[in-house]
Parts: C-alpha cells; sequence; structure tokens
C-alpha cells in the first residue's frame, strides 16, 4: 500500500507492505541510526519522535504512520550534537549501539521538562537499555549538559 | 611519585564518541550490501534428537529461496567455535550443521533466500523428522550418565585438559599445594558450603551479525561483529575445511561484546552459504536466537571448604568447581581454571594450604561460552561468600578480616601459578573503598520501619590482564605526511575504547596530540596478529606492543634526522613534533621527517612491534552495597555500591571509570534477576528481553567508583587491566548484605525477592 | 514474525465491529503485545482514524477513549487528582515513555491480560467499558466475557466520585511486568479490592463481611488483608510461584489501606 509521511522535515511516498513496521521503512529511507535491540519493546534503541513523541518504531506499522510526521537523530543532528559532547565527556557512549535510541529519547524529555531532577532523568529514560555503561555516565553527562545551560537561560 | 603525563592517564574523549553518539552508520547491518542473501538456521525443538529424515521439497518450492542445507551438506571436520589461541584448549566438537542435536535451539538446516520472507516461509515449509533421545540435562548427573552427549568418533580434544567425550566430560582436573588435609585439621573454623551461578547471558545490545561475500581475488571476504578477526579466520578455515589464505576477516564498530563476541557464533552458516554459492550473505541473529544459542557464561556449582582460626587467620582453602559446558566446549576447560585460580589467591597472606579440582560436563543444554569474568565471577561469589560466613561466625568485621588476610604487594600468589603480586594496592581499595562508603555506619542492620532494613555488604575481586605467555598483542605505528601517525591495530575496540586508549599510548610515547593519531583496526589482511580483545588483554599486553613500536620508531626517525642534519645518531634527540641536534644547533620537523621518508629513504617509519607477557598481573578490587531489604514482600533495593580499583595505571580515567560501572551493573543484574531456567524438556524460558530481564537505570542506586592505582612495571606507562575484574563484586557484596538483612545465606542466584521471602527452595 | 496480509484504517466503528466479525482479523491497539506472536492476520483494523485518542470529561465521569495512551492517562492532572496520584503510580513503571506513548487503553484492557496492571486498576476504579455492539459493561464484568468476544472497545467511563485510591505491585525488576498488583479503593465507606498478575487476570474483591465497615485500623487492615489473600487463587509463572504471591498479597494491602488510614 501507498503512504506518505514527513520524516526529518521531508516528505517521502513509499509502498509498503501491510506489516512493514516503521524502523525497517525508516532505514530504508536511510536513517541508519534507529536500530533494532529487540523484538518485544522492551529496549529502546528504535526511538523515533512520532509527531514530536518518542515511540518505539519497532512497535509501529508504517501504515499507522500514514500522514503524520517522524523524526529521527538524523533530522535532529543540531539539537543532538551539543548535548552528545557531554555524553562523549563521560566515555558514557561506549559501544554507542543504544545510543541513537539514549538521544532520542533524552531530547524528548528536555523538550517536555527542560530542568529534570535527576530521578525525573532515570525515570524517563527507564525504557533506554544500555549493557555497556552501567547508566551513570549518561546522567552525569546530561546533568553537566543541563549545568552548562543554566548560565545562558540566567542570562536570558 | 607520579609521573607527569600530557595524554596517558587522562579523561580524553573516545575517537569515535561522537560518531557514534549522532547515529552515523558504522555498525554491521548499516554498511552490508543490500543485496546479500538472507541466512537463517532452523533450530533443534528437542534437547537431544537425531534428524531422520528431511523433506525439503516445498520448502525448496518457496519462491526466492536459494538453498537449503543440512548436515549432509557440510564438511565432516570437526572445529570449535572458540576464539582461543591454537591449539585451542575447547575440543574440537563441532560441524557446521549436525545430524545430532544436542539442545533446544541447535542447528539443524540452513536456509538461504532473497529475502526475508521468503526465508521464513521456507523454514515453515521445511520438514524435518526427528528421532527424539532422551537428554542430559542436569549437571549433576552429566558425569558418566550412560547417555552421551558427543558419542562421535571424530570428536577430539587437542590439549591435555582431562577431557573424555565417553565419560561426557570437556576437562578434568586437581592441583594443590601443602598440606591441606593436614592444616585442616588443625584449624579451629572450617566454612564449608556449596554455591551455584547461572548461565547470564552477556545481553550485547547488537545481537550477533556477519555479512560475507566473494571479493575480487576469489576469497572469501568476512565482516563480523567480533572481538577476535585472527581466530575467526582460522576457525572458519576450519568448519569449511578450506586453507586460511582464502580468508579475510574484518570488523566494523561494535555493538557491545562483553565476551560473547569471542566465539564464532553467527559466522559460519554466511560463510558456508557464500563460499557454497558464491553469492553475497549476511545473518543477523534475533534477540530470541542470542537468548538460546548465544554463548553465555558457565552455569557452575562451587564447593568451597575454608579453614581458618578464631582470631580469623585463613590458612587452608579448598575449592571444587562443577561447570557446566553445555552442548558443545567452547571456554569450557578454560574458564572454570579461574574459578579457583582468581579466587583463592585473593587470601594468599596467611595461607598455608589450597586445593582446586573440577569437572566441566557436557549437557543437553545451551553451550557456554566467555563472558566478563569468564569463571572468576563464579568462583569469587563462592570464596567471598565463604569468607563472609567466616566473619559472621567469628563476629569479626569481614573488612577487618580481609586485612588480616588479604594478599600484599610482593607476595608469592601459589595459587596464581606462582607469579608475584608485583602491583597489588588491595589494602589501599579496601580502606578507600571502607571510607567512602561509610562502612562503620552502613554495615550495622538498621531498621527503618515498616518491615524495611538497610545494612550492607563487601567483597573482594581481582582477574588478569591477559593469558601469559599465550595473548600475542601487536601494533604497527607509522608516520605519515606533515607528521600524522597510523596506528595499526588487531585488538578490537568493542565499545571499550581500546582504539583511543591504545592512541593515548602512542600519543604519550611520540609526544605529539591525541588528534594526530588514527586508528585503523581489525583487519586480518591489514593489522599486526593480536590474539584479540578478551582476556583483559589489550590494555596490557597490545598497550605494550605500541609503546614497544614507538621507542623503535623514534630510534629510526633519529636516524633520519641525523642523516638530514648530517651528523651522528647520537647526537639527536627526538623531542615530539622535532628531532634536535643536542648541542641546539639545528632541528627538523616531523613533517619534514616525513617528507623525507618517502624520497630516497631506506630507514622504515613504519615499525610493528610484538608483545607477549609472561605474567598476567592482577587488577584487584574493593565492592561495597547497601541495600534495603523489604522483609515483607522480599524485595531489595540498591541504594549505594562503592568500589575502588586498582587497575594500575588508568590510560583513560573516564573510560575506566565507566568500564567499571558497566560491570557492576552487569553484576548487579547477575546477583538479583538475571537468570536461565530450563523447562522439564529443556527449552529455555527467558528466551527475550521480556523475561531475561537486565538492570534498567532505576534499579542500580548510586554507584560510586574510584581508583586506588598500583604501578605494574610491566604494563604500558603501569597499567594492568580493568574490563572484567569489574563484575565480580556484586553478587558475593549482595549476598552478604541480604544475609545481614535477613539472616538467610543464599548460595544461589539470583537472589530474587521470592527466595528472600520464602528461602532457596521456596518453602 | 507477525505477517500481516492487510491494513485497514477502519472509517467508522461499524466498519470496525463488521470487520472484527471475521475471525482472521485484529483491532489494533498499541501492538505492542500483538506484535510479539509470532503468526499470520489477515487483516488488522486500526481505529486511529475514529478519534479515540481523547479523554473528555463531564460532570459525573471521564470519558477516555479507547486509542487513549497509557503516557496520556499517567500524565492527566485530572485523573491524578480523582485517584491521588494513583494513575501514574500504576502506569509509569510500564516498560518505558516510548511504550506507553504506544500503549492504548482499550489494549490493555482488551486482552484481559493476567499481568495488566492497568485492568487491576480500572477495575477497582469500578470504570465501565463501553461496546459496540454489547453496550456498557464494568470492567469487572467485561474481564469474565469469553476470551472470544469479538466487539469493539469504543471508550472506558470512569466515574467522577470521591474515592480514596491505592496502587501497590510487586515487581522483581523495575520495569518488569509484576509479579503481583493490588488496587484499593474507599468509596463512602465501602472498600473494593483489586488483585492481579495472580498471575492470571486480576479479580475483584469487596468487603462483603464489613471487617472495615468501622474504619481501618492495624488490626482490621491485617484482618481484611488475610481474607482476600485466602480468597484469591494464586498460580505460578516465571515472576513468582503461587505461594510467594500468597505471601505477599495481604502484605500489599494491609500497606495500601494504612495508607488510606493516614491520608484519611
Amino acid at each position: 500500500m501507498e503512504i506518505q509521511l514527513t520524516l526529518n522535515g521531508k516528505t517521502i511516498q513509499d509502498s509498503v507492505s501491510p506489516d512493514t513496521l516503521l524502523i525497517d521503512l525508516v532505514r530504508r529511507h536511510g536513517c541508519l541510526s534507529v536500530k533494532r535491540g529487540c523484538e518485544t519493546s522492551n529496549c529502546g534503541l528504535c526511538t523515533v519522535l512520532l509527531d514530536g513523541a518518542p515511540v518505539l518504531s519497532c512497535s509501529l506499522l508504517a501504515g499507522r504512520a500514514n500522514g503524520r510526521v517522524v523524526t529521527t537523530l538524523e533530522g535532529l543532528q543540531e539539537e543532538a550534537a551539543d548535548f552528545v559532547g557531554f555524553i562523549a565527556d563521560q566515555g558514557a557512549e561506549q559501544c554507542g549501539f543504544c545510543n541513537p535510541g539514549f538521544v532520542m529519547n533524552t531530547l524528548a524529555l528536555l523538550r517536555e521538562n527542560p530542568n529534570p531532577t535527576d530521578q525525573e532523568i532515570r525515570s524517563y529514560l527507564a525504557g533506554n537499555l544500555c549493557r555497556c555503561s552501567g547508566y551513570e555516565g549518561q546522567l552525569r553527562g546530561i546533568r553537566a549538559y543541563l549545568d552548562s545551560r543554566k548560565p545562558r537561560e540566567a542570562e536570558q | 611519585m607520579k609521573p607527569n603525563y600530557k595524554t596517558v592517564n587522562q579523561p580524553r574523549r573516545k575517537k569515535d564518541a561522537m560518531s557514534l553518539l549522532l547515529g552515523k552508520p558504522v555498525y554491521l547491518d548499516d554498511i552490508g550490501p543490500k543485496d546479500c542473501l538472507v541466512v537463517k538456521v532452523v533450530r533443534s525443538p528437542h534437547a537431544h534428537a537425531l534428524i531422520q529424515a528431511v523433506d525439503a521439497r516445498e520448502a525448496l518450492a518457496v519462491p526466492g529461496i536459494v538453498g537449503i542445507y543440512t548436515y549432509e551438506d557440510v564438511p565432516q571436520k570437526r572445529f570449535t567455535n572458540a576464539g582461543q589461541t591454537a591449539p585451542e584448549p575447547s575440543p574440537h566438537d563441532r560441524l557446521i550443521l549436525d545430524r545430532r542435536m544436542r539442545f533446544v535451539g541447535d542447528a539443524a538446516a540452513i536456509v538461504a533466500g532473497e529475502t526475508e520472507e521468503s526465508v521464513e516461509e521456507a523454514m515453515k515449509a521445511l520438514k524435518i523428522t526427528y528421532q527424539v533421545l532422551e537428554p542430559v540435562l542436569d549437571l549433576h548427573s552429566a558425569k558418566d550418565n550412560p547417555v552421551l552427549v558427543h558419542p562421535e568418533e571424530n570428536w577430539r580434544s587437542l590439549c591435555p585438559v582431562g577431557a573424555d567425550n565417553r565419560r561426557n566430560l570437556c576437562a578434568a582436573e586437581t592441583c594443590e599445594e601443602g598440606d591441606v588435609e593436614g592444616v585442616f585439621a588443625d584449624c579451629e573454623e572450617i566454612v564449608e558450603g556449596t554455591w551455584r551461578t547461572q548461565a547470564c547471558q552477556q545481553a550485547m545490545m547488537e545481537t550477533f551479525r556477519t555479512y560475507t561475500e566473494i571479493d575480487h581475488y576469489g576469497r572469501l571476504h568476512v565482516v563480523s561483529s567480533t572481538q577476535i578477526v585472527f581466530h575467526t579466520r582460522r576457525i572458519l578455515a576450519n568448519a569449511l575445511d578450506i586453507p586460511k589464505s582464502k580468508i579475510h576477516v574484518e570488523k566494523p564498530r561494535i555493538g557491545g561484546g562483553f565476551g560473547a563476541k569471542q566465539t564464532v557464533v553467527a559466522e559460519i552458516y554466511p560463510a558456508f552459504v557464500t563460499w557454497t554459492t558464491g553469492r553475497p550473505a549476511k545473518m543477523i541473529y534475533s534477540r530470541k536466537e542470542c537468548q538460546i544459542a548465544g554463548s553465555p557464561r558457565h552455569e557452575m556449582e562451587v564447593k568451597v571448604r575454608l579453614g581458618a582460626m578464631k582470631d580469623g587467620t585463613i590458612r587452608a582453602l579448598d575449592v571444587y568447581t562443577l561447570s557446566n559446558t553445555g552442548a558443545y566446549g567452547e571456554h569450557g576447560p578454560t574458564t572454570v581454571g579461574l574459578s579457583g585460580h582468581k579466587s583463592i589467591p585473593l587470601y594468599t597472606n596467611g595461607l598455608e594450604a589450597f586445593r582446586f579440582a573440577y569437572d566441566v560436563v557436557y549437557t543437553n543444554v545451551q553451550a557456554a561460552g566467555a563472558y566478563r569474568g569468564y569463571g572468576a565471577t563464579q568462583g569469587i561469589f563462592a570464596v567471598e561468600s565463604a569468607v563472609n560466613e567466616l566473619a559472621e561466625r567469628l563476629h569479626m568485621d569481614p573488612v577487618a578480616l580481609r586485612e588480616k588476610n588479604m594478599v600484599r604487594q610482593g607476595q608469592v600468589m601459589p595459587a596464581y601459578y606462582h607469579e608475584t603480586a608485583s602491583a597489588c594496592a588491595l589494602d589501599r581499595c579496601m580502606a578507600r573503598c571502607k571510607e567512602l562508603f561509610h562502612w562503620e555506619e552502613k554495615y550495622p542492620v538498621r531498621e527503618m520501619g515498616g518491615g524495611k532494613v538497610r545494612t550492607a555488604g563487601v567483597a573482594m575481586a581481582m582477574q588478569g590482564s591477559g593469558i601469559s605467555g599465550v595473548d600475542v598483542g601487536s601494533a604497527t605505528v607509522k608516520l605519515n605526511d606533515e607528521g600524522f601517525y597510523n596506528l595499526a591495530i588487531g585488538a578490537a575496540d568493542m565499545g571499550t575504547g581500546c582504539d583511543t586508549i591504545l592512541a593515548q599510548i602512542l600519543a604519550e610515547c611520540m609526544d605529539c596530540d591525541l588528534e594526530d593519531v588514527t586508528v585503523f583496526g581489525a583487519d586480518s589482511d591489514a593489522s599486526p596478529y593480536d590474539s584479540g580483545s578478551y582476556a583483559s588483554s589489550t590494555t596490557y599486553v597490545t598497550g605494550k606492543a605500541v609503546e614497544k613500536a614507538c621507542e623503535q620508531l623514534k630510534e629510526n626517525l633519529c636516524k633520519i634526522a641525523a642523516e638530514l642534519l648530517e651528523c651522528d645518531e647520537n647526537e639527536v634527540a627526538f623531542a615530539g613534533r622535532e628531532v634536535r641536534r643536542l648541542d641546539g644547533t639545528g632541528s627538523v620537523t616531523l613533517a619534514q621527517l616525513a617528507e623525507k621518508s618517502m624520497c630516497g629513504n631506506t630507514v622504515p617509519v613504519q615499525i610493528t612491534y610484538t608483545h607477549s607477557s609472561p605474567v598476567s598481573p592482577p587488577p584487584f578490587m574493593v565492592g561495597m552495597a547497601e541495600i534495603e531489604v523489604d522483609r515483607e514482600t522480599g524485595g531489595v533495593e540498591l541504594l549505594n555500591y562503592t568500589a575502588v580499583v586498582d587497575c594500575g595505571t588508568p590510560i583513560n580515567p573516564n573510560l575506566a571509570r565507566v568500564q567499571t560501572e558497566g560491570g557492576l551493573v552487569q553484576g548487579i543484574g547477575m546477583a538479583l534477576y538475571e537468570g536461565v531456567t530450563y523447562d522439564s524438556k529443556g527449552q529455555i524460558q527467558e528466551n527475550t528481553f521480556m523475561q531475561y530481564r537486565i538492570p534498567t537505570r532505576l534499579d542500580i542506586g548510586k554507584l560510586q567508583v574510584e581508583f586506588a592505582p598500583s604501578y605494574e612495571e610491566s604494563g604500558p606507562f603501569g597499567a594492568k587491566s580493568i574490563g572484567e575484574i569489574v563484575i565480580n563484586t556484586p553478587a558475593p557484596a549482595l549476598a552478604h548484605a541480604i544475609y545481614r538483612a535477613t539472616g538467610v545465606w543464599h548460595h544461589r542466584l539470583p537472589i530474587t525477592p521470592e527466595k528472600i521471602l520464602l528461602g532457596e527452595d521456596g518453602r | 514474525m507477525l505477517n500481516i496480509e492487510h491494513y485497514i484504517r477502519a472509517q467508522s466503528l461499524e466498519e470496525a465491529y463488521t470487520l472484527y466479525q471475521d475471525k482472521g482479523n485484529v483491532v489494533l491497539g498499541g501492538m505492542l503485545w500483538l506484535k510479539m506472536q509470532s503468526r499470520t492476520v489477515r487483516g488488522v483494523i486500526d481505529l486511529c482514524d475514529l478519534e479515540l485518542d481523547t479523554i473528555e470529561e463531564t460532570e459525573t465521569e471521564y470519558r477516555l477513549g479507547a486509542m487513549v495512551t497509557l503516557r496520556q492517562l499517567e500524565l492527566h492532572p485530572g485523573l491524578n487528582r480523582l485517584t491521588q496520584g494513583a494513575m501514574a503510580r500504576c502506569l509509569s513503571p510500564i516498560v518505558g515513555v516510548q511504550f506507553r506513548n504506544l500503549a492504548t487503553l482499550g489494549g490493555s484492557l482488551y486482552g484481559r491480560f493476567g499481568f495488566s496492571d492497568v485492568l487491576t486498576l480500572f477495575m477497582a476504579l469500578e470504570a465501565k467499558v463501553e461496546l459496540y455492539h454489547s453496550g456498557v459493561v464494568t470492567v469487572e464484568e467485561f474481564a469474565g466475557m469469553p476470551k472470544g468476544l469479538r466487539d469493539i472497545l469504543v471508550r472506558v467511563i470512569l466515574p467522577k466520585r470521591p474515592m480514596q485510591v491505592a496502587y501497590l505491585a510487586q515487581r522483581n525488576q523495575a520495569t518488569d511486568v509484576p509479579a503481583l498488583t493490588c488496587a484499593l479503593v474507599r468509596e463512602g465507606g465501602n472498600l473494593r479490592c483489586a488483585i492481579g498478575a495472580r498471575p492470571n487476570k486480576a479479580v475483584l474483591y469487596r468487603d462483603d463481611e464489613g471487617i472495615l465497615s468501622q474504619g481501618i485500623t492495624e488490626e482490621r487492615a491485617w484482618a481484611f488483608a488475610q481474607s482476600i489473600a485466602e480468597r484469591a487463587t494464586f498460580g505460578d509463572n516465571l515472576r513468582a510461584k503461587a505461594a510467594y504471591r500468597k505471601a505477599i498479597c495481604p502484605v500489599l494491602i494491609r500497606r495500601g489501606l494504612l495508607a488510606m488510614a493516614e491520608e484519611g
């Protein structure tokens, strides 16, 4: 079936099967940051924004995304670059395979809640599994990023 | 005095960090050719069976199917999938496809087709008739069981590890020193017990995956998510029964390994398909396949007998390990050794005698493999738990008890192959950990009201740094135009950051910026030989190779400079960006040297150095856990975990810290909920992330990590290792804290709320 | 792998209902549990065009569309006021935000899953489900309807009566499916208690013996908790065995009741 959606600001049209999942569609369109880590909607690696809300692209039919706005990390490179440097400064990227999902969900969190507490961060990101980092470095990185924004905000 | 390093011992960003964080396409499934054949494996539904008949007519008729292969189509020479230096201690007990099915999930047939859908359909249409046999599912009854897992005539054990396939034995050994029974007879306290650890999954986020193609020289080009490019080449050549020269293996970025990818798990299937059909092929393991047909930790049962005096002096240790290698023997003979050799030496100080014996048995469950800690994790859970039991029995502070008995710098460790603890800050780890954690305050049992109670537990750990006398690490350092350096390695950065760590060593040696170093690896054609990234070897072994290569390169650069400066090479000195005349009358820049090296030059500016270490200096650490136990529900909340590690000099303190945190969290999962259970038919129940729970960021409390570095002379800039040791303390420390809270010692992992509330056997 | 032959966006409830009478078709919720199945489905019926993703509030009730996500419920100030935060406490441990942005209320209830936190809470809240064909029934009644029911869950109706709500669940790990769930609602001196993840689906119990009719005390709370634990049946699964569930059931109930008593 034919669908049309906005992917990272561009309108794309494609012919998909009824069981094509959004993850496979976006990967087909070059958004290779979107990763599959499980088949049971548990890992969060495939996180994309659907009309701005973070969702698991492995659990969404491409058909259901018809007419909607999908954003992957490919579409948020600038917004992400500023933030992820702070994760790099902790060495918390490690193998990197979970990074895109983690980054996407963190950006979603910060859009919803620009000044989260540590507990709010942990809670919002609970669905993003990481097997390498032990999570603490990711938290330190987010905290450092938020702290770095504070002076700027104070000026405004 | 601490040397003043510029790049080493600095928290530098990983060279690939921004690419990874911004989601660049750098992993296997991002870079493979698009028209690959899809390869999948039909797996046995039975724990033990013989294939009686295969009817592939209908499956072959599915449009898009290119091939269906069974045991009749593959070479008949047995090999091992274990990534180890040859001759491998692991028995040669595998075929690509076998007629005998040895566990639920064993490979029965390979299906290759144009699309995922066609392959799925053919798999459903393929009819395999099995003669179902009685399985051996329990590790206790495996040895000398009339049912044999490997009855075949061409099973081979290449090394004297005590293996005997007619007895379901993958390995067996006993060693002892001192008058073990005599010392025990003289001891005032004897702690005895049996501890059981489960077959945990590495659960790296990127599953096993490989693509293969025939290159323009007619060779098999293998791109795989692997920790071991060179071993993979050998294993594939053995499996396919073709010359090693016909295979070229490389790795892209790897989405985690933790030892899982030290075994050839996925590679043989697409390799076989490509070699047979000449077409590119790709295999991506599903998470479920990872869970049921991967290479998890060896399930072990460790019996400990500990002899001590009333004053707490530990005088004798007797450890017997029964290890379950499952259906195949990958890493079976070697993992088990660490359960004793990396637990007993922790108590070298007053130890007069020890015995360590083991059996490794075959059973009809998923084959085990290499997982971070590699047997040490299992043995340390048992020995550390026994020591904690001794402390409680003697009403001694378990920290004080350890301070009395722990191995100290300079001591010879008889149970660690008589190696000397040449760099050991275990005492400082303990002192600092105690202080950071506020042990005195947190160890006492504190009633919090509402059925909740807080308390703490402690454990120590050690590991090795590479395999002594076996592991080989090499580095090629090359000077290029404008004076930048290439570093080529065969070690595999699987996320750990070894590319950056080795580059930091190079930058320190060559006195250049980290940005002036590029790293290449790993590729069996282009990289210098390296055993691969496992056994906590890369920083210690390959790192030393980098250091040595740099020394030689500097000498050569001085030679070229002397030529340009028209003086003797004794009259110049290397100074980073230039080589200077000692008398101050002239210098040549690195860029000039590089340029000269490409014109009329006969002095190599590319040096390959190969290193191997006769010793494997152990890193040491202490971990302390504070928990809150809900006595009414058995729930455990981890509040704080403090670890102080002696990894020698941390080359990159950030990466060492994150390694530690990551290892602790894996250890916490193993201690509290990660489990593998089999139903009566031998089927794994935790076959997805839905059922096999790994810790989330809500499960770990607050982690605090510090380093108490010793300086290991044989390592690069004093470094030892960090990768594995960090998983070893959580299980015994948490079991200890849970005992403090409940009065019950748990000897079996994971310690779930149900076990805490109702006891180990659920009563 | 789930194979789907047709994807159909229903344009009316009638169309959805008619299509659903075909046994080869399924109605799509968040697709999270459906996706884990390995089977071929002839058609999936998507209700996403039917504007069922809104939370409407009237004088007397909340009308929650079947396609409202768990995340919408979790964040809704009114629902959390009504339940004193129990709504968020119940839903927030379910996997992760991205999961709850997809999981729908209708899908969560329609499956009547044993492990369901959602079913447990809505049952105790005495919510009703509006079924396109069978009409309005309570969640409790709905839970008892046959598994093979082929109706369309249109919305959930939640009465806005003053009540005290407590929600507790025992999990082996923070975001795991629960080993036991417990929802308590006190309304005008009457108490309702739903126990789920037994591991079978939630069952609603009332204070038939009037143990708590004179108010909640430590002693009465324990007596009531034990009476429920006696009445409830428990089984084994990977999360826990029956004996464990039976042991912690009264603990959760008592804790919930005492928390209510404390808040008055």
